[in-house]
């Protein structure tokens, strides 16, 4: 078998495959980038050929029009292509609509390059499927024992019954615009709430995609289209995290303010961002569902990209991994003095 | 534990003042004594447990978690009751109910010290992450949660419909819970009784002065005089009964026990506690604030301590002559009262506060640019008809601190903070150049700070530090050494704690020198000339 380090490098662009001369979610423009989901730390706009599930050309497209690529190849779950001298096939993440996991053999090593993931129902897109393999690359956003989110009904219930309380103010949920917002919407439907769900503009366009692409999401309406803002009033709406403590804000009557992340795990944070309402919600693995894909994949060696690598790792190593740290860059770290992981989708 | 776990999670989360006011109210009115009484203990600070330590609660979680991943994590979140309540395994099955905080109380209360670790253990198995967070905060004494004292009186006051500074008396008087007070609060019976001997009268306080107050206070309605540099401190003596509080209103007697012998006389006295020394020609002068530092936070203080480090008392203010209350009384009555009353007792181990005598605010700017003496902090001014009011009145009061002095020093760590700061790094470690064995010239760590930018320098600041990381040690960044930071204190000593040999006493960062080269950042030498031997 051919060792993995000796195929794949970190490079300051990216993770590069070598014998395919592709890169995995390239930080900057590339000949051939292989892309695991359109959040914009993975999917990022000007390579040459792009790879990636049809969902994910289709959001990169609504991002980027023009410049999301030369060449946008969608490549379906489950059907093995070569690239180069490498056996490329896509398996879902359940991290957001389109999002996956990719394995890559060569040389009788098979790695699973696995983006970001959860392990938590989402109706809005498939489930994670662990895939057998001799390396697994895990993100670790959060990879603390602290990090453990609580049943997502829960925090819908508890969304629902502010609601009742305060049926005087509106309530004001951020939420990453790709993924948390849609996944929040169809969350609230199936637990029974049918008034329009109301939204910021900035999420239009990727709320409407995910209808097209299939995801039912129930009425809704752009907060301008209302004229008198006293009918948000015990209604919910959506606007993207850094829109929550902005002017737009201010015509809502007395919003109740919530967020949806795994971050409102921790209650300074929670404080930071100013949520009166904090919801533990979020598309990424908690610790429990990290140590569990780590066991569930059974890899001999687990590489970890972004993140809290260094807990992560020393857990894998305590259940008898061989773990490594990958000094990836461009992948946000930690969330940053002005929030700036909150925009995207933790 | 369910009603106080969600007060507290509703008052994290709630940024508004008089949303947490009604937060209080809510609660108040709905939870029986003596529960709410220990609650309100907790979130005015006034409940003491004794047994809890936060060093126990970690040892209880180190021996059931990973301790590396537990050190990481406590870094991570940077609260250690959210630490441990996120952290606590649980055990499956528990079949307890959560115990309400009377439960807590009066637990460790009965319980001898080899029996508390079961009792927290059962406790913290019987709650919810959130439920655990509020027992944790409470038992160990640090709530934290943005409520302070006042608040949480002001909300007591909004509820009974009683006057803030009746229940402020009556809050030093009476023992938690509280309950012959909630019975006067609800109308059901008389008001306790608050003339008891040697109990703490709440202080008054005095606001910074601004350049715009200058312009449009009337000089000569203003008495001025030093500012020492000591703790604030009340005498109460009375009956034989000695007691010595801080200026929040704990007992501190046991760490001046010199001093608590020197009040054998019914009075009570607002004052400076300092420590003195005597001077080359004998006479007695404010030896320098580490010295007093050497007594603090003490329960008790051996004699060879007492005797090194004296303490002595310069009095302020006359509050209670025997049983009489003279706080209604202008300051100027005061005054006298209390000249009067010094030389009458001749106290021991007390001298009066001289007043200055000034004709305008130049002059009197003057003077105080002047001192440059250990033990003057700068002035205080206070209106010549000003009662002695609890709190911190805006108008009759003011202190006026000498400037501050300034040197220019390089960034070399930094460390995230806590609390709502704990995303951010904002803990800033500083040095000043210094030739090493060679010649050539290195940053020797001179100070931290963590205090004097506004939240859009820390922003910047922060994205700063992100950006020039050298070398990571566990939490701390080590940084390029580039960023010129100019570091305001008031003053520096000698120090065998810090490899420089200094310490600096309340440094803040006054300006970032983002336009400052750092090889024109101060030298040791400069340090130097700084310090007051």
């Amino acid at each position: 078998m051919k060792k993995a380090e000796n195929w794949v490098q970190v490079t300051p662009k990216g993770l590069y495959i070598e014998p395919g001369d592709f890169y995995v979610d390239p930080v900057r423009p590339v000949d051939k980038a292989v892309i695991t989901h359109g959040h914009a730390d993975h999917a990022r706009p000007n390579n040459q050929a792009v790879l990636a599930s049809p969902e994910t050309l289709a959001i990169m497209k609504a991002r980027y029009g023009a410049n999301a690529g030369a060449v946008l190849e969608p490549i379906s779950y489950g059907v093995t292509q070569r690239i180069g001298d490498v056996a490329v096939t896509y398996f879902p993440a359940g991290h957001v609509l389109g999002s996956s996991q990719i394995l890559m053999e060569h040389g009788g090593c098979r790695i699973v390059a696995s983006g970001d993931y959860k392990r938590r129902f989402d109706p809005t897109c498939r489930s994670f499927e662990p895939v057998p393999c001799d390396v697994f690359i895990t993100e670790a956003t959060f990879g603390l024992p602290v990090f453990y989110h609580p049943p997502t009904d829960d925090e819908i219930a508890k969304l629902l019954a502010s609601l009742k309380t305060f049926p005087e103010r509106a309530h004001l949920v951020g939420a990453y615009s790709l993924g948390k917002a849609q996944r929040v919407m169809k969350l609230l439907r199936l637990a029974g709430w049918e008034n329009p769900i109301y939204l910021h503009g900035a999420m239009v366009s990727l709320v409407r995609l995910y209808e097209e692409l299939g995801v039912a999401l129930g009425p809704w309406r752009r907060v301008s289209e209302v004229k008198d803002k006293k009918e948000l009033a015990g209604q919910v709406v959506m606007c993207p995290p850094s829109a929550l403590d902005d002017r737009w804000s201010r015509r809502l009557p007395d919003p109740v303010t919530a967020m949806a992340s795994g971050w409102m795990r921790i209650r300074q944070r929670a404080r930071q961002r100013g949520a009166e309402l904090p919801l533990i919600i979020s598309d990424h693995a908690d610790w429990p569902e990290l140590l569990q894909t780590i066991d569930d994949v059974a890899a001999p060696e687990v590489w970890i990209t972004h993140g809290r690598e260094e807990a992560l790792k020393h857990a894998a190593i305590a259940k008898g991994y061989k773990a490594r740290a990958l000094a990836l860059v461009g992948f946000e770290e930690d969330e940053g003095a002005n929030g700036v992981l909150l925009n995207e989708a933790v | 534990m369910i009603r106080f776990a969600r007060l507290i999670d509703s008052l994290v989360f709630t940024p508004s003042r008089n949303g947490k006011l009604r937060l209080i109210e809510a609660y108040l009115e709905g939870t029986p004594d003596p529960e709410r009484g220990w609650v309100m203990a907790a979130l005015t600070g006034s409940l003491d447990i004794r047994s809890a330590k936060p060093a126990l609660i970690k040892q209880m979680t180190l021996e059931r978690t990973d301790p590396i991943l537990f050190d990481w994590s406590y870094d991570y979140v940077g609260d250690l009751a959210e630490t441990v309540a996120l952290l606590w395994p649980s055990p499956r099955g528990i079949n307890e109910p959560p115990p309400s905080v009377t439960d807590l109380v009066m637990g460790l209360d009965g319980a001898k010290k080899t029996e508390v670790p079961a009792l927290i253990e059962g406790w913290l198995n019987a709650c919810s992450p959130d439920q655990r967070y509020a027992l944790l905060k409470l038992i160990t004494g640090s709530l934290r949660i943005g409520i302070s004292a006042r608040l949480a009186k002001t909300a007591l006051a909004n509820w009974s419909g009683k006057g803030l500074d009746d229940i402020e008396e009556l809050w030093h008087v009476l023992e938690p819970p509280y309950v012959p007070l909630f019975a006067w609060m609800e109308g059901r019976a008389e008001k306790p009784d608050s003339t008891a001997c040697a109990t703490f009268r709440p202080l008054m306080l005095a606001h910074p002065l601004e350049d715009e107050d200058i312009r449009v206070l009337d000089a000569t309605e203003y008495r001025a005089e030093w500012k020492w540099d000591g703790i604030r401190v009340q005498l109460t003596a009375c009956h034989g009964s000695r007691r010595i509080f801080s200026r929040t209103g704990d007992e501190i007697g046991g760490a001046f026990p010199d001093m608590r012998d020197a009040l054998d006389f019914d009075a009570v006295l607002d004052g400076e506690l300092l420590v003195m020394r005597h001077d080359d020609s004998g006479a007695l002068e404010v030896a320098p604030f580490n010295d007093l530092q050497q007594r603090l936070n003490r329960k008790t203080v051996a004699a060879k301590m007492a005797k090194d480090y004296p303490a002595y008392v310069r009095l302020y203010d006359l509050l209670f002559d025997g049983s009489e209350d003279l706080r209604g009384l202008p300051f100027d009555e005061r005054r006298k009262r209390l000249e009067g009353w010094y030389a009458r007792v001749q106290p021991q181990r007390m001298d009066l506060s001289p007043m200055i005598a000034f004709d305008s605010w130049q002059s009197l700017g003057q003077l105080r640019d002047e001192a440059r003496a250990n033990g003057i902090e700068g002035l205080m001014l206070k209106r010549g008809d000003s009662h002695y009011v609890p709190g911190r009145p805006k108008g009759p009061w003011f202190k006026w601190k000498r400037d501050a002095m300034t040197l220019d020093c390089v960034m070399m760590y930094a460390q995230r903070g806590h609390g709502k700061r704990s995303s951010y790094y904002s803990d800033y470690t500083f040095g000043a150049w210094r030739p090493d064995t060679d010649g050539v010239l290195e940053l020797v760590p001179v100070g931290k700070a963590y205090s004097g930018f506004t939240d859009e320098e820390l922003v910047q600041l922060d994205k700063w530090i992100r950006n020039h990381v050298v070398e990571r040690f566990g939490p701390v960044l080590q940084v390029s050494q580039e960023l010129v930071l100019e570091v305001a204190f008031d003053a520096v000593n000698r120090s065998n704690r810090h490899k420089s040999g200094v310490a600096m006493r309340f440094p803040r960062i006054k300006r970032i020198r983002w336009d400052k080269p750092a090889s024109e950042a101060d030298t040791m030498d400069h340090v130097e000339r700084l310090i007051v031997e």
